[in-house]
């Protein structure tokens, strides 16, 4: 029997949007439809506890716990809003759930908003996924005429509104309470933590954000139950994964496969391989602000604990691969200039920090590179950790950094030794 | 001034927030969509008609990677230069459109046709090098391929 894909099994060949009815036809909204005839909003915060959905944003948090922790007599209006910010370099797994399927976003919405009370709901859209933003604005309006969204969603006495918020574009906006400000129409820096989002959240109200992809499944987890969803994962980590893979492999693409499934199967047998000429040389299993891994790790099981177990992070769960035949201080340096650009400028290790890690990280690209340099690298992460800054993105761009110099610490000593890119 | 058209889609907005302010991201959209870019004029216009001071809304707009408080060309062309771009060779293309629209990145060509930003990940990394211009996306770069893609945007 072919392995389940509940996220993308009833995706259209031809890359199209399911329609309503087509939705509908592919078993969408019975969940919807079970939850608000049968089911009390602290049965479907259990169902998802029991099913152990983690986060598919990249922190892995357990999506029921998250749930559970608007308070049951919090005020309203409570909200509840769609992290569609997908901006992690290397990431392009929920553009295919938000192109292909808005509808399954609108019904796990609906599900997570009803477990948690929401009045009030958005769908915070990066603003360069075009086609999303029209296929979601139109599944909206459809959802709307078919009774699932607005007042009284299905005779239930139920209210949900949804809408769309198109972002204008920065990293920040994917970090929760950076996206809360952009949301109130604010630069997107974090906010200081507590108060946390389920208390005081979006205009200081009872707040819950989720990915995407975690969204996604809430449906599917209704339907089949929790027991389902769990044998659907190889490890503990419930269900399935959109895992995907970029680089000079064969065939570099998204799978919707078992949680758990090795790097090795994904890379080999899903991806092809490296290309012709080339050898693998490490990758950076979910996206840029995660350690890298090597050869040694190919036979890790690629869910959040057992990726966690070998020094990294599954993060987002799409692998960007490093060959031999490219610089790694050279991908270092594009990752430093990434996160240096895109902070916020409020921790001063961060926009400090990060400015010099670039500057250093280019010089030795140049063949500038200076004896000492590796420590003051090594030196500089250490300040980009939790409680050093009042969100994850320096704690996520030390993870590229200090894997790398542990891996690839030779290939950064050439450069100072030589002065020059030995790959230039 | 706002034109009535800008006016009306900046206030149909306000009935998605609980507060005129947090529409500002949304209008200065609006008003880039219809001229291009946002002017110092009208931030004072958006600053009325939402209740925030011109200073706020710079705030803002110079935060945000897609809004332009300068004029851009006709076309943007937004060329990613994130890793898996990077890997797939991105700093080549990159250069390849800068030697034929002869500007720098960042830079408006002198017929104000087009304006070229590197911009961070596109998330079509399966696809790599890959670029936006305008609202469309364009997939597996080489130089041949830009150089068509590029004569479609007069």
């Amino acid at each position: 029997m072919p392995a389940e894909k509940p996220l993308t099994g009833s995706m259209r060949a031809d890359g199209g949007a399911l329609n309503r009815d087509a939705y509908e036809r592919a078993g969408g909204y019975r969940a919807l439809r079970k939850v608000l005839s049968s089911m009390t909003p602290a049965a479907v915060i259990d169902e998802v506890k029991d099913s152990n959905l983690r986060g598919r944003g990249g922190a892995g948090f357990p999506a029921g716990l998250k749930w559970s922790f608007v308070p049951e007599h919090a005020p309203h209006p409570r909200y509840l809003v769609a992290n569609a910010d997908e901006m992690e370099p290397g990431t392009f797994k929920d553009r295919l759930l938000l192109e292909a399927n808005p509808h399954q976003l609108i019904e796990g919405m609906a599900l997570a908003g009803y477990a948690t009370g929401t009045d009030v709901a958005y769908i915070f859209l990066r603003g360069e996924y075009k086609l999303a933003a029209r296929r979601i604005s139109m599944a909206i309006a459809e959802a709307e005429e078919g009774g699932y969204l607005g007042k009284n969603i299905l005779n239930s006495g139920y209210s949900i509104e949804l809408h769309l918020h198109v972002s204008a574009g920065r990293y920040m906006c994917g970090e929760e309470t950076g996206m809360l400000n952009a949301l109130e129409g604010k630069r997107a820096n974090p906010r200081s933590k507590p108060p946390f989002p389920p208390v005081c959240g979006l205009f200081g109200m009872p707040t819950t954000v989720n990915n995407v992809e975690t969204l996604c499944n809430v449906p599917h987890i209704i339907n089949n139950g929790a027991a389902w969803f769990k044998r659907l994962s190889r490890g503990k980590d419930g269900g399935t994964k959109l895992y995907g893979a970029s680089g000079k492999v064969k065939h570099p693409g998204l799978w919707e496969l078992p949680m758990g499934t090795t790097i090795r199967e994904i890379l080999e047998e899903h991806a092809g391989g490296m290309r012709e000429g080339l050898r693998f040389r490490g990758v950076l299993p979910g996206g840029a602000s995660t350690d890298f891994l090597t050869e040694e790790h190919l036979d890790v099981a690629m869910d959040f604990t057992e990726v966690q177990k070998a020094g990294s992070r599954m993060g987002t769960g799409t692998m960007i691969v490093l060959d031999d035949k490219t610089c790694p201080v050279g991908m270092v340096s594009n990752l430093e200039h990434f996160f240096a650009q895109e902070s916020c400028g409020w921790c001063t290790p961060c926009w400090s920090g990060l400015g010099w890690v670039e500057r250093i990280l280019k010089a030795m690209e140049e063949g500038r590179g200076q004896p000492g340099d590796l420590e003051k690298l090594a030196f500089q992460t250490k300040f980009w950790t939790p409680g050093h800054t009042f969100c994850a993105l320096a704690p996520g761009a030390a993870e590229p950094l200090q894997s790398a110099l542990k891996y690839f610490r030779g290939d950064f000593e050439r450069h100072i030794n030589e002065k020059r890119c030995p790959w230039k | 001034m706002l034109t009535p058209e800008e006016r009306a889609e900046i206030e149909a907005e306000f009935a998605h927030y609980p507060n005129r302010k947090a529409v500002s991201i949304d209008a200065m959209k609006i008003v880039q969509k219809h001229r291009g870019w946002v002017s110092d004029d009208a931030l004072i216009d958006i600053g009325g008609l939402l209740g925030m001071s011109v200073s706020d809304l710079d705030g803002i707009a110079t935060f945000y990677n897609l809004l332009f408080r300068h004029p851009v060309g006709r076309h943007v062309i937004y060329i990613c230069d994130s890793v898996s771009c990077w890997i797939m060779g991105s700093d080549r293309q990159c250069s390849h459109i800068a030697d034929r629209l002869k500007l720098q990145p960042g830079d408006t060509t002198a017929d104000g046709r087009f304006t070229l930003i590197p911009i961070v990940c596109l998330g079509a990394c399966d696809h790599a090098p890959v670029m936006m211009v305008d609202d469309d996306t364009h997939l597996d770069l080489t130089p041949e391929k830009i150089d068509r893609i590029l004569e479609r945007y007069t």
